[in-house]
């Protein structure tokens, strides 16, 4: 027998699992069930009823609800083919997410997570002790890491944290009695920071890269920041991964004016134990629990923007917030001290599985565990920058000796497409046929062809050898076989998708109720 | 069958390989110093990308050097609509590209550079979809694909039906003798309608980001809620003030100046001395845009609005407006203000407040 050569790095028989897998609705056969419920005896149905005579009339159905119906086996493999033409984070190496951190989350901390799934946050106090502990310490811990005074973890998302920093920023200024109207953040940070604010209300003005730096150019800044400014709102480092050492200022001048400055830190992982909110002057700071703290990203799930505050801040923080009295863990709707807070961006104290894993994370490592962590990330990721860089047509822009990117870098493969017409979107697409992600730039591009990506500590040497070895046989490819890379994914669970629909919402069919209306014969 | 119109301007190009930055008027000096026609070549590139529908496709154009050979060559069926004259020239470019809107062609491909494409903008307007294949000495206007593979390409999406929407872009056109002296005089020209060009993604993280006439819609929109009452209201050349005119439901000079007031029209393509008349004793505001692919905000495409006019409506009352996707193509860079006079421009520089959108703006810096 020959031995089979596996030394390639580069995977080219990946193929992604791929079905014609039906909707469930598709599934549904009239009087199909999952569980056969029994009917209640005779003494638990003299003593309930029905369980549907006691509810008023208005709320009662009239009809069935219209609900797949589909047995247990049926829905558990339509689950399972679906689970398996997914690109997760543990079938790929996880660094063409740039600016969504996708570490590794350990499995032991999943596995402790899953014990969470008997409790209630109804539940008595006194018998939720434990979880109320992990929560009122990651606080502390978090205080710690940002400089900051107190942390709540009711949002659900990073976006929804920007939306309770906004909400925060809105109810100090109307507690002044101040009517400030504009919030200020740059075009590398997230786009949430200029939407969750408009969507409070407030006008935004976005401060452009300087072409050279690629930072905020501080003399606009000084320009638009007046008496009007609520917040500024930005990240640092931004999408491009370079960190801006001059944020301090616009600090400062932020707050000569009176205004409030908003860190947004989803992407923490540049600066565990190396820079914190409070030294830079901020008011206000978050952190994605499921990014910077190993709590795996839900893809719309459960997810968590713990979002920390000043001392002056603190009683505009959501109830309730947990206590600790010295002897219990206590929830606090913040009465007794006149602490009523913003209205909840969620319900309860945030989602506790996620903080439980944030919370182990944490511990696991300790406080030079996370600063390893930063430093590991920062060496990939300029190892990463090496590597990217010596592929022939890729490039980036603001290389101009002293920006030195943190942890994680926007490349550009303009070069490759001037010479072959192969796009960005389409390298995207070929990836996949990889197993790999690898992603562009939020809209507009501000940079041609653009590539973000994100190594974090996550991969070994080996992993990001493989990465990058996967992208310069795909650029390889545009210059050798442009179209095969033009009418990527061959591989994938779905070719290219026709997105011509997308423009009209008068097309879109986001219900099955909608897509029955629309496109039904 | 489907019926589409090819356009070639065979001189196009002749004088950049020779040195000449530019082909108007110097075809004999060109063609002196050994310059070789190139522009049927590039034409024929991008039709060798139609050749898969080539059996349901009809190429109308001109004789010879205007098409007809080029598109023969590769085996298409043609339609001769126009025999040129013995040197085929600008006159030529416009009488065929009104023959092929008579033929009722669904789009004209045509190969040249910025003077032709400024020919098929006088000759047909934004009537008709077009796309132009890169072959002149300067290409300015973005109406022209990367390469003449990718108009070819484009051109093959937009027919079988892969490619819809359709984008107004710019067509520009440079003053090729100050050219010859290091001197970038960009015009606008006009607009020509292309079939836009949208990159398949596949796994991105955000939604689709605004098409550019939704985003100029909300710009009018904003721009027309916050206009105040008894002032006039300047509003300037380009496609995203015009959505302006077009909110307020009032006819629109689209490479011109249009005077309103109280969301009436004053008058249509006003200029100069006439606006100072007009607004006498009125305050005066300015709504305009970013116009030619330089980023100028001044001095290119609104020399209507001439340094009197400028300074009575000052900085403080100038309304600049432009879609993301536009400050976008222009990387951060700052705009450029070219009025005529020095002392004005050291004025107006600074930091301008850039309507981007409803509630939304973007600090761009201007000198």
């Amino acid at each position: 027998m020959k031995r089979i050569d596996r030394s390639s790095k580069v995977r080219t028989h990946f193929h992604q699992a791929k079905w014609d897998e039906p909707i469930i609705f598709e599934l549904s056969t009239p009087g199909e069930r999952g569980v056969s419920v029994p009917k209640a005896g005779q003494a638990v149905a003299s003593a309930v009823g029905d369980g549907v005579s006691d509810l008023p009339p208005a709320l009662r159905r009239r009809e069935r609800p219209a609900l797949p119906e589909v047995s247990q086996n049926r829905l558990l493999r339509h689950y399972m083919r679906l689970s398996q033409m997914t690109l997760g984070a543990d079938v790929n190496i996880e660094i063409g997410q740039g600016t969504c951190t996708m570490k590794y989350s350990p499995k032991v901390n999943e596995q402790l997570a899953k014990k969470l799934w008997e409790m209630h946050p109804l539940q008595d106090e006194d018998t939720v002790q434990g979880i109320l502990q992990v929560f009122y310490e990651t606080d502390q811990y978090m205080r710690e890491i940002s400089g900051l005074d107190k942390f709540t973890f009711q949002p659900g998302g990073g976006s929804q944290a920007i939306f309770l920093m906004a909400s925060l920023v809105r109810a100090y200024f109307e507690s002044r009695g101040e009517a400030r109207n504009e919030v200020i953040t740059t075009l590398y940070s997230h786009p949430s920071d200029a939407a969750a604010p408009a969507v409070t209300g407030y006008k935004i003005v976005y401060l452009q890269p300087d072409p050279q730096t690629g930072l905020p150019d501080p003399e606009a800044f000084k320009a638009v920041c007046t008496e009007k400014t609520a917040a500024f709102m930005v990240a640092n480092p931004e999408d491009t991964g370079l960190y801006n050492g001059q944020i301090g200022e616009l600090v400062k001048h932020a707050h000569s004016v009176g205004a409030l400055c908003c860190y947004d830190q989803a992407n923490g992982n540049a600066v565990l134990g190396v820079a914190r909110a409070k030294e830079a002057g901020f008011d206000m700071c978050h952190f994605n629990l499921h990014k910077t703290f190993s709590s795996p990203h839900g893809c719309s799930g459960p997810a968590c923007g713990a979002t920390g505050v000043v001392e002056k801040l603190i009683p505009f923080l959501p109830v309730p917030s947990v206590e600790y009295d010295g002897k219990k863990y206590y929830l606090d709707d913040g009465a007794a001290d006149k602490r009523y807070g913003v209205a909840k961006v969620r319900e309860f104290m945030g989602v506790a599985p996620v903080v439980l894993k944030a919370y182990c994370w944490i511990r696991m490592l300790g406080p030079n565990g996370l600063w390893q962590a930063t430093k590991t990330a920062v060496l990939n990721n300029n190892y990463l920058v090496k590597r990217m860089m010596s592929i022939p047509g890729i490039s980036a822009y603001y290389e101009n000796g002293n920006n030195q990117r943190v942890e994680q870098c926007r490349y550009t493969m303009e070069q490759v497409a001037k010479d072959t017409g192969v796009t960005s979107g389409d390298v995207q697409r070929r990836m996949m046929d990889f197993g790999m992600h690898f992603w562009t730039s939020h809209h507009p591009y501000y940079l041609p062809e653009p590539i973000t990506l994100e190594p974090t500590e996550s991969p070994s040497k080996k992993d990001i050898d493989e990465y990058a070895d996967t992208v310069a046989y795909v650029i390889k490819e545009c210059y050798e076989d442009p179209e095969t890379v033009k009418t990527a994914p061959h591989r994938s669970t779905i070719h290219q998708v026709d997105e011509r629909w997308m423009d009209d919402p008068e097309g879109w069919a986001i219900t099955w109720k909608l897509y029955n209306r629309k496109y039904n014969d | 069958m489907t019926k589409i119109g090819l356009i070639v301007n065979p001189i196009a190009g002749l004088g950049g390989s020779v040195g000449l930055k530019g082909t108007d008027g110097m075809v004999e000096e060109a063609l002196r110093r050994g310059a070789e026609p190139l522009s049927n070549a590039r034409a024929a590139a991008a039709l060798q990308e139609l050749l898969p529908l080539r059996d349901t496709l009809l190429i109308c154009t001109g004789a010879d050097q205007q098409g007809g050979s080029c598109a023969g060559s590769l085996g298409f069926r043609t339609r001769i609509l126009h025999e040129a004259s013995e040197r085929s020239g600008a006159a030529d470019t416009r009488a065929l590209a009104k023959k092929l809107i008579e033929e009722d062609v669904c789009m004209i491909l045509f190969a040249g550079g910025d003077g032709t494409a400024a020919d098929i903008y006088e000759a047909i307007g934004e009537k008709q979809p077009v796309l132009g294949i890169p072959a002149g000495v300067k290409i300015y206007s973005p109406v022209y694909a990367a390469t003449p593979k990718a108009a070819g390409e484009l051109a093959r999406s937009y027919l079988t039906g892969a490619l819809t929407s359709l984008l107004e872009a710019e067509v520009l056109d440079i003053d090729e003798e100050l050219y010859r002296q290091d001197l970038v005089d960009v015009q606008l020209r006009g607009y020509l309608t292309i079939p836009q060009e949208k990159r398949l993604m596949q796994g991105r993280k955000t939604p689709s980001p605004l098409s550019e006439a939704a985003a100029a819609h909300a710009i009018a929109g904003m721009v027309i809620r916050d206009m105040a009452p008894d002032t006039c209201y300047l509003i300037g050349a380009g496609t995203t003030t015009r959505r302006i005119m077009e909110r307020l439901e009032l006819p629109n000079t689209l490479i011109g100046v249009d005077l309103i007031c109280n969301g009436k029209l004053v008058e249509s393509d006003v200029y100069g001395d006439r606006i100072l008349e007009l607004t006498e004793g009125w305050p005066l505001k300015l709504v305009f845009t970013v116009t030619g692919g330089q980023g100028f905000l001044l001095g290119r495409g609104n020399q209507q609005l001439t340094p009197n006019v400028l300074k009575k409506i000052g900085k403080e009352n100038m309304i600049v407006v432009a879609t993301q996707k536009k400050l976008a193509s222009l990387g951060g860079q700052t705009l450029r203000l070219d009025t005529g006079l020095e002392e004005l421009d050291q004025q107006l520089a600074g930091y301008y407040r850039v309507i981007t959108g409803r509630d939304q703006y973007v600090v761009a810096k201007a000198e």
